[in-house]
Protein backbone atom coordinates (compact mmCIF):
# COMPACT_ATOMS: atom_id res chain seq x y z
CA UNK A 1 0.00 0.00 0.00
CA UNK A 2 1.38 3.39 -0.94
CA UNK A 3 0.52 5.67 1.87
CA UNK A 4 2.78 8.57 1.07
CA UNK A 5 3.30 10.93 -1.80
CA UNK A 6 7.01 10.33 -1.97
CA UNK A 7 6.64 6.57 -2.05
CA UNK A 8 3.99 6.81 -4.68
CA UNK A 9 6.14 9.01 -6.85
CA UNK A 10 9.28 6.91 -6.47
CA UNK A 11 7.47 3.70 -7.21
CA UNK A 12 5.58 5.01 -10.18
CA UNK A 13 8.21 7.23 -11.70
CA UNK A 14 8.61 5.28 -14.92
CA UNK A 15 4.94 4.54 -15.24
CA UNK A 16 4.17 8.19 -14.67
CA UNK A 17 6.55 9.27 -17.39
CA UNK A 18 5.07 6.71 -19.78
CA UNK A 19 1.50 7.68 -19.04
CA UNK A 20 2.31 11.33 -19.32
CA UNK A 21 4.16 10.92 -22.61
CA UNK A 22 1.30 8.88 -24.02
CA UNK A 23 -1.16 11.53 -22.98
CA UNK A 24 0.93 14.22 -24.62
CA UNK A 25 1.30 12.27 -27.83
CA UNK A 26 -2.42 11.56 -27.96
CA UNK A 27 -3.34 15.14 -27.24
CA UNK A 28 -4.70 17.48 -29.90
CA UNK A 29 -2.32 20.16 -28.83
CA UNK A 30 0.80 18.14 -29.68
CA UNK A 31 3.03 20.33 -31.83
CA UNK A 32 5.57 18.02 -33.42
CA UNK A 33 6.30 20.80 -35.89
CA UNK A 34 7.74 22.93 -33.10
CA UNK A 35 9.39 20.26 -30.99
CA UNK A 36 10.33 16.67 -31.83
CA UNK A 37 8.83 13.85 -29.77
CA UNK A 38 12.24 12.79 -28.49
CA UNK A 39 12.93 16.26 -27.32
CA UNK A 40 9.53 16.41 -25.67
CA UNK A 41 10.19 13.13 -23.87
CA UNK A 42 13.57 14.35 -22.66
CA UNK A 43 12.01 17.53 -21.36
CA UNK A 44 9.25 15.59 -19.62
CA UNK A 45 11.71 13.12 -18.16
CA UNK A 46 13.78 15.89 -16.68
CA UNK A 47 10.72 17.41 -15.10
CA UNK A 48 9.45 14.10 -13.69
CA UNK A 49 12.89 13.26 -12.28
CA UNK A 50 13.12 16.56 -10.53
CA UNK A 51 9.54 16.28 -9.31
CA UNK A 52 10.26 12.88 -7.78
CA UNK A 53 13.45 14.16 -6.21
CA UNK A 54 11.89 17.29 -4.75
CA UNK A 55 8.44 16.39 -3.57
CA UNK A 56 7.83 14.54 -0.29
CA UNK A 57 4.98 14.42 2.21
CA UNK A 58 6.13 17.35 4.27
CA UNK A 59 6.72 19.88 1.58
CA UNK A 60 4.09 19.01 -0.99
CA UNK A 61 1.93 21.94 0.00
CA UNK A 62 4.72 24.30 0.98
CA UNK A 63 5.66 25.45 -2.45
CA UNK A 64 7.31 28.59 -1.09
CA UNK A 65 10.07 26.52 0.47
CA UNK A 66 13.46 26.78 -1.14
CA UNK A 67 13.44 23.08 -2.07
CA UNK A 68 11.10 23.95 -4.89
CA UNK A 69 13.35 26.61 -6.35
CA UNK A 70 15.09 24.22 -8.68
CA UNK A 71 11.83 22.74 -9.86
CA UNK A 72 10.28 26.12 -10.53
CA UNK A 73 13.40 27.22 -12.33
CA UNK A 74 13.11 24.24 -14.62
CA UNK A 75 9.42 24.96 -15.19
CA UNK A 76 10.19 28.59 -15.95
CA UNK A 77 12.90 27.52 -18.36
CA UNK A 78 10.53 25.17 -20.19
CA UNK A 79 7.80 27.77 -20.29
CA UNK A 80 10.13 30.53 -21.44
CA UNK A 81 11.62 28.42 -24.23
CA UNK A 82 8.13 27.39 -25.32
CA UNK A 83 7.08 31.03 -25.46
CA UNK A 84 10.02 31.78 -27.74
CA UNK A 85 9.41 28.73 -29.92
CA UNK A 86 5.90 29.97 -30.58
CA UNK A 87 3.77 27.56 -28.54
CA UNK A 88 0.37 28.98 -27.69
CA UNK A 89 -0.50 29.61 -24.03
CA UNK A 90 -3.09 26.84 -24.28
CA UNK A 91 -0.54 24.31 -25.47
CA UNK A 92 1.90 25.25 -22.76
CA UNK A 93 -0.80 25.14 -20.11
CA UNK A 94 -2.10 21.79 -21.24
CA UNK A 95 1.42 20.39 -21.21
CA UNK A 96 1.58 20.90 -17.45
CA UNK A 97 -2.03 19.96 -16.80
CA UNK A 98 -1.64 16.70 -18.70
CA UNK A 99 0.88 15.75 -16.00
CA UNK A 100 -1.90 16.20 -13.50
CA UNK A 101 -4.08 13.88 -15.53
CA UNK A 102 -1.34 11.28 -15.64
CA UNK A 103 -0.78 11.44 -11.88
CA UNK A 104 -4.50 11.15 -11.18
CA UNK A 105 -4.79 8.13 -13.47
CA UNK A 106 -2.05 6.36 -11.59
CA UNK A 107 -3.40 7.37 -8.21
CA UNK A 108 -6.76 6.00 -9.16
CA UNK A 109 -5.28 2.69 -10.17
CA UNK A 110 -3.17 2.42 -7.04
CA UNK A 111 -5.62 3.61 -4.45
CA UNK A 112 -8.94 2.46 -5.79
CA UNK A 113 -9.44 0.48 -2.61
CA UNK A 114 -9.03 3.45 -0.32
CA UNK A 115 -11.15 6.40 -1.46
CA UNK A 116 -10.33 8.55 1.55
CA UNK A 117 -6.62 8.43 0.93
CA UNK A 118 -7.16 8.80 -2.79
CA UNK A 119 -9.00 11.99 -2.13
CA UNK A 120 -6.38 13.32 0.27
CA UNK A 121 -3.43 12.66 -2.00
CA UNK A 122 -5.30 13.89 -5.06
CA UNK A 123 -6.04 17.11 -3.28
CA UNK A 124 -2.38 17.62 -2.45
CA UNK A 125 -1.27 16.91 -6.01
CA UNK A 126 -4.00 19.13 -7.29
CA UNK A 127 -2.71 22.09 -5.30
CA UNK A 128 0.87 21.40 -6.28
CA UNK A 129 0.15 21.12 -9.97
CA UNK A 130 -2.10 24.15 -9.96
CA UNK A 131 0.79 26.17 -8.63
CA UNK A 132 2.95 24.66 -11.36
CA UNK A 133 0.39 25.89 -13.83
CA UNK A 134 0.47 29.37 -12.36
CA UNK A 135 4.27 29.51 -12.49
CA UNK A 136 4.26 28.25 -16.05
CA UNK A 137 1.78 30.86 -17.10
CA UNK A 138 3.55 33.65 -15.37
CA UNK A 139 6.85 32.90 -17.03
CA UNK A 140 5.19 32.15 -20.34
CA UNK A 141 3.70 35.62 -20.39
CA UNK A 142 6.96 37.10 -19.19
CA UNK A 143 8.70 35.32 -22.07
CA UNK A 144 6.22 36.69 -24.54
CA UNK A 145 6.56 40.16 -23.08
CA UNK A 146 10.31 39.98 -23.49
CA UNK A 147 9.85 39.08 -27.13
CA UNK A 148 7.46 42.00 -27.59
CA UNK A 149 9.75 44.38 -25.72
CA UNK A 150 12.73 43.38 -27.84
CA UNK A 151 10.73 43.83 -31.02
CA UNK A 152 9.50 47.24 -29.90
CA UNK A 153 13.04 48.34 -29.26
CA UNK A 154 14.20 47.04 -32.60
CA UNK A 155 11.36 48.77 -34.39
CA UNK A 156 11.99 52.09 -32.70
CA UNK A 157 15.68 51.76 -33.52
CA UNK A 158 15.21 51.10 -37.19
CA UNK A 159 12.22 53.28 -37.82
CA UNK A 160 13.64 56.75 -37.35
CA UNK A 161 16.32 57.22 -39.98
CA UNK A 162 17.06 60.79 -40.99
CA UNK A 163 18.06 60.86 -44.63
CA UNK A 164 19.92 63.62 -46.34
CA UNK A 165 18.18 63.77 -49.71
CA UNK A 166 20.00 66.81 -50.97
CA UNK A 167 22.56 69.29 -49.80
CA UNK A 168 20.63 71.21 -47.14
CA UNK A 169 17.51 69.05 -47.35
CA UNK A 170 16.70 66.28 -44.87
CA UNK A 171 13.89 63.75 -45.10
CA UNK A 172 12.47 61.76 -42.23
CA UNK A 173 10.04 59.02 -43.18
CA UNK A 174 7.94 58.10 -40.16
CA UNK A 175 6.66 54.53 -40.14
CA UNK A 176 4.15 53.48 -37.52
CA UNK A 177 2.28 55.37 -34.86
CA UNK A 178 3.81 58.40 -33.22
CA UNK A 179 3.63 58.26 -29.44
CA UNK A 180 5.36 60.66 -27.09
CA UNK A 181 8.41 58.46 -26.56
CA UNK A 182 8.86 58.09 -30.28
CA UNK A 183 8.31 61.76 -30.97
CA UNK A 184 11.11 62.47 -28.54
CA UNK A 185 13.47 60.14 -30.43
CA UNK A 186 12.37 61.50 -33.81
CA UNK A 187 12.75 65.08 -32.66
CA UNK A 188 16.17 64.54 -31.13
CA UNK A 189 17.60 62.71 -34.12
CA UNK A 190 16.13 65.21 -36.57
CA UNK A 191 17.38 68.28 -34.70
CA UNK A 192 20.81 66.75 -34.21
CA UNK A 193 21.03 65.96 -37.90
CA UNK A 194 20.02 69.52 -38.75
CA UNK A 195 22.92 70.80 -36.67
CA UNK A 196 25.34 68.23 -38.08
CA UNK A 197 24.51 68.86 -41.73
CA UNK A 198 23.52 72.52 -41.52
CA UNK A 199 20.34 71.71 -43.40
CA UNK A 200 17.72 74.41 -43.70
CA UNK A 201 14.78 72.23 -44.76
CA UNK A 202 13.39 69.09 -43.19
CA UNK A 203 10.67 66.98 -44.78
CA UNK A 204 8.57 64.86 -42.43
CA UNK A 205 6.96 62.13 -44.47
CA UNK A 206 3.97 60.57 -42.73
CA UNK A 207 2.83 58.15 -45.44
CA UNK A 208 3.74 55.33 -43.06
CA UNK A 209 1.66 56.64 -40.19
CA UNK A 210 -1.53 54.55 -40.08
CA UNK A 211 -3.75 57.16 -38.45
CA UNK A 212 -3.47 60.72 -37.27
CA UNK A 213 -5.46 61.62 -34.19
CA UNK A 214 -5.21 64.81 -32.20
CA UNK A 215 -2.35 63.42 -30.10
CA UNK A 216 -0.28 62.41 -33.12
CA UNK A 217 -1.01 65.78 -34.72
CA UNK A 218 0.11 67.45 -31.51
CA UNK A 219 3.39 65.54 -31.71
CA UNK A 220 3.84 66.51 -35.35
CA UNK A 221 3.21 70.17 -34.56
CA UNK A 222 5.74 69.97 -31.73
CA UNK A 223 8.37 68.55 -34.05
CA UNK A 224 7.69 71.20 -36.66
CA UNK A 225 7.89 73.99 -34.05
CA UNK A 226 11.16 72.65 -32.67
CA UNK A 227 12.60 72.52 -36.17
CA UNK A 228 11.51 76.10 -36.71
CA UNK A 229 13.19 77.18 -33.47
CA UNK A 230 16.42 75.71 -34.78
CA UNK A 231 16.08 77.96 -37.81
CA UNK A 232 15.08 75.32 -40.33
CA UNK A 233 11.82 74.97 -42.23
CA UNK A 234 9.74 71.85 -41.93
CA UNK A 235 7.45 70.39 -44.57
CA UNK A 236 4.99 67.60 -43.79
CA UNK A 237 4.41 65.31 -46.72
CA UNK A 238 2.66 62.04 -47.48
CA UNK A 239 -0.74 63.11 -46.25
CA UNK A 240 -3.31 60.62 -47.46
CA UNK A 241 -6.88 61.69 -48.21
CA UNK A 242 -8.22 59.87 -45.12
CA UNK A 243 -5.72 61.69 -42.95
CA UNK A 244 -6.71 65.03 -44.45
CA UNK A 245 -10.31 64.18 -43.62
CA UNK A 246 -9.62 63.20 -40.03
CA UNK A 247 -7.43 66.22 -39.44
CA UNK A 248 -10.17 68.57 -40.57
CA UNK A 249 -12.89 66.67 -38.71
CA UNK A 250 -10.87 66.82 -35.51
CA UNK A 251 -10.41 70.55 -36.00
CA UNK A 252 -6.63 70.37 -35.96
CA UNK A 253 -5.08 73.54 -37.31
CA UNK A 254 -2.20 72.76 -39.65
CA UNK A 255 -2.56 76.02 -41.56
CA UNK A 256 0.79 77.46 -40.54
CA UNK A 257 2.65 74.32 -41.50
CA UNK A 258 3.64 73.61 -45.08
CA UNK A 259 1.92 70.36 -46.07
CA UNK A 260 2.30 68.44 -49.29
CA UNK A 261 0.58 65.34 -50.59
CA UNK A 262 3.67 63.47 -51.68
CA UNK A 263 7.35 63.40 -50.85
CA UNK A 264 8.07 64.35 -54.45
CA UNK A 265 6.08 67.57 -54.25
CA UNK A 266 7.66 68.35 -50.89
CA UNK A 267 11.09 67.90 -52.43
CA UNK A 268 10.10 70.15 -55.31
CA UNK A 269 8.97 72.79 -52.83
CA UNK A 270 12.26 72.42 -50.96
CA UNK A 271 14.19 72.91 -54.20
CA UNK A 272 12.22 76.06 -54.85
CA UNK A 273 12.94 77.37 -51.36
CA UNK A 274 16.65 76.71 -51.86
CA UNK A 275 16.43 78.28 -55.33
CA UNK A 276 17.47 75.03 -57.01
CA UNK A 277 16.09 73.83 -60.31
CA UNK A 278 16.06 70.33 -61.66
CA UNK A 279 15.76 70.07 -65.39
CA UNK A 280 16.01 67.43 -68.03
CA UNK A 281 19.30 67.34 -69.91
CA UNK A 282 19.09 68.83 -73.39
CA UNK A 283 18.35 65.93 -75.76
CA UNK A 284 20.66 67.24 -78.53
CA UNK A 285 23.71 67.11 -76.33
CA UNK A 286 23.37 63.34 -75.96
CA UNK A 287 24.08 62.78 -79.64
CA UNK A 288 27.04 65.07 -79.91
CA UNK B 1 27.52 93.37 -12.87
CA UNK B 2 28.01 91.26 -15.98
CA UNK B 3 26.94 92.76 -19.26
CA UNK B 4 26.35 91.14 -22.57
CA UNK B 5 28.03 93.14 -25.35
CA UNK B 6 25.86 94.44 -28.17
CA UNK B 7 27.80 94.94 -31.37
CA UNK B 8 26.70 97.15 -34.20
CA UNK B 9 27.08 95.86 -37.77
CA UNK B 10 25.71 98.35 -40.28
CA UNK B 11 21.96 98.48 -39.85
CA UNK B 12 21.98 95.45 -37.55
CA UNK B 13 22.82 94.73 -33.94
CA UNK B 14 24.65 91.52 -33.06
CA UNK B 15 24.35 89.94 -29.65
CA UNK B 16 26.30 86.80 -28.82
CA UNK B 17 25.29 85.17 -25.59
CA UNK B 18 28.33 83.27 -24.33
CA UNK B 19 27.21 82.55 -20.78
CA UNK B 20 24.20 80.89 -19.31
CA UNK B 21 21.63 83.59 -18.79
CA UNK B 22 20.39 84.20 -15.31
CA UNK B 23 17.25 86.25 -14.85
CA UNK B 24 18.91 89.55 -13.92
CA UNK B 25 21.29 89.34 -16.88
CA UNK B 26 18.47 88.56 -19.27
CA UNK B 27 16.44 91.52 -18.03
CA UNK B 28 19.47 93.81 -18.42
CA UNK B 29 20.00 92.51 -21.93
CA UNK B 30 16.38 93.28 -22.76
CA UNK B 31 16.70 96.87 -21.54
CA UNK B 32 20.08 97.46 -23.15
CA UNK B 33 18.98 96.02 -26.45
CA UNK B 34 15.80 98.05 -26.66
CA UNK B 35 17.73 101.22 -25.78
CA UNK B 36 20.37 100.39 -28.35
CA UNK B 37 17.80 99.79 -31.08
CA UNK B 38 16.23 103.11 -30.26
CA UNK B 39 19.56 104.94 -30.17
CA UNK B 40 21.04 103.51 -33.37
CA UNK B 41 17.86 103.11 -35.35
CA UNK B 42 18.91 99.56 -36.17
CA UNK B 43 16.66 97.62 -38.55
CA UNK B 44 17.53 94.16 -37.34
CA UNK B 45 18.73 92.34 -34.24
CA UNK B 46 20.58 89.06 -34.40
CA UNK B 47 20.88 87.05 -31.20
CA UNK B 48 23.29 84.12 -31.28
CA UNK B 49 22.45 81.57 -28.59
CA UNK B 50 24.62 78.72 -29.87
CA UNK B 51 26.56 78.67 -26.60
CA UNK B 52 23.44 78.52 -24.43
CA UNK B 53 22.73 75.03 -23.20
CA UNK B 54 20.16 75.69 -20.48
CA UNK B 55 16.92 77.58 -20.87
CA UNK B 56 13.86 78.03 -18.74
CA UNK B 57 10.46 79.52 -19.41
CA UNK B 58 11.68 82.95 -18.25
CA UNK B 59 14.47 83.00 -20.79
CA UNK B 60 12.04 81.87 -23.48
CA UNK B 61 9.70 84.67 -22.56
CA UNK B 62 12.52 87.24 -22.61
CA UNK B 63 13.43 86.18 -26.15
CA UNK B 64 9.82 86.56 -27.21
CA UNK B 65 9.59 89.94 -25.48
CA UNK B 66 12.74 91.23 -27.14
CA UNK B 67 11.32 90.29 -30.53
CA UNK B 68 8.01 92.02 -29.85
CA UNK B 69 9.71 95.13 -28.41
CA UNK B 70 12.11 95.51 -31.33
CA UNK B 71 9.26 95.01 -33.77
CA UNK B 72 7.51 97.99 -32.22
CA UNK B 73 10.75 99.91 -32.88
CA UNK B 74 10.69 98.67 -36.50
CA UNK B 75 13.48 96.12 -36.18
CA UNK B 76 13.24 92.37 -36.81
CA UNK B 77 14.80 89.89 -34.42
CA UNK B 78 16.47 86.68 -35.57
CA UNK B 79 17.56 84.06 -33.06
CA UNK B 80 20.30 81.84 -34.44
CA UNK B 81 22.16 78.68 -33.48
CA UNK B 82 19.71 77.18 -31.04
CA UNK B 83 20.85 73.82 -29.65
CA UNK B 84 18.56 70.81 -30.24
CA UNK B 85 18.13 70.29 -26.49
CA UNK B 86 17.19 73.93 -26.03
CA UNK B 87 14.66 73.76 -28.87
CA UNK B 88 13.06 70.63 -27.40
CA UNK B 89 12.90 72.20 -23.94
CA UNK B 90 11.22 75.34 -25.23
CA UNK B 91 8.66 73.28 -27.16
CA UNK B 92 7.96 71.14 -24.11
CA UNK B 93 7.45 74.33 -22.12
CA UNK B 94 4.91 75.36 -24.73
CA UNK B 95 6.97 78.30 -25.98
CA UNK B 96 7.13 78.12 -29.74
CA UNK B 97 8.39 81.74 -30.01
CA UNK B 98 6.07 82.32 -32.92
CA UNK B 99 6.99 86.00 -33.34
CA UNK B 100 10.70 85.33 -33.57
CA UNK B 101 12.59 84.59 -36.76
CA UNK B 102 15.14 81.81 -36.50
CA UNK B 103 18.14 80.67 -38.50
CA UNK B 104 20.70 77.90 -38.25
CA UNK B 105 23.79 80.08 -37.91
CA UNK B 106 24.91 83.71 -37.89
CA UNK B 107 25.59 83.75 -41.61
CA UNK B 108 22.11 82.57 -42.54
CA UNK B 109 20.62 84.83 -39.90
CA UNK B 110 22.32 87.82 -41.50
CA UNK B 111 21.07 86.74 -44.92
CA UNK B 112 17.56 86.43 -43.54
CA UNK B 113 17.74 89.92 -42.03
CA UNK B 114 19.07 91.29 -45.32
CA UNK B 115 16.08 89.90 -47.19
CA UNK B 116 13.63 91.19 -44.57
CA UNK B 117 15.11 94.68 -44.72
CA UNK B 118 15.60 94.41 -48.47
CA UNK B 119 11.93 93.69 -49.12
CA UNK B 120 11.00 96.62 -46.90
CA UNK B 121 13.26 98.96 -48.86
CA UNK B 122 11.82 97.78 -52.16
CA UNK B 123 8.38 98.47 -50.81
CA UNK B 124 9.38 102.01 -49.95
CA UNK B 125 10.94 102.51 -53.38
CA UNK B 126 7.79 101.23 -55.05
CA UNK B 127 5.73 103.66 -53.06
CA UNK B 128 8.08 106.47 -53.98
CA UNK B 129 7.82 105.58 -57.66
CA UNK B 130 4.12 105.48 -57.39
CA UNK B 131 3.77 108.94 -55.95
CA UNK B 132 6.02 110.53 -58.51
Amino acid sequence: MTNSVAQFLKKNKDRLLDTWTQKQLASDTLRDDLMSNDELRLQSEELVNLLVKTVNDENINQIESSRFDELFELLSGISMSRARQGFSPRETGLYIFSLKDAIFDLLQQDLSSDPVQLFEISLKFNRLLDSFGVVTFETFIKGREEVIFRQTEEISDISTPVIQVWDGILALPIIGTLDSARTQVVMESLLQKIVDTGSSIAILDISGVPAVDSLVAQHLIKTVSATRLMGADCIISGIRPEIAQTVVHLGIDLSNIITKATLASALKHAFNMNKLTVKRAEPEKKFL
Amino acid sequence: MDKIPILRMGPFLLVTIQVDLYDRLALNLETDLVNMVHKTGARGVLIDISAVSIVDSFMGRILGNIASMTRVLDAETVVVGMQPAVAITLIELGLSLSGVYTALDVERGMALLQTKIGSDDELIDDDADHTE
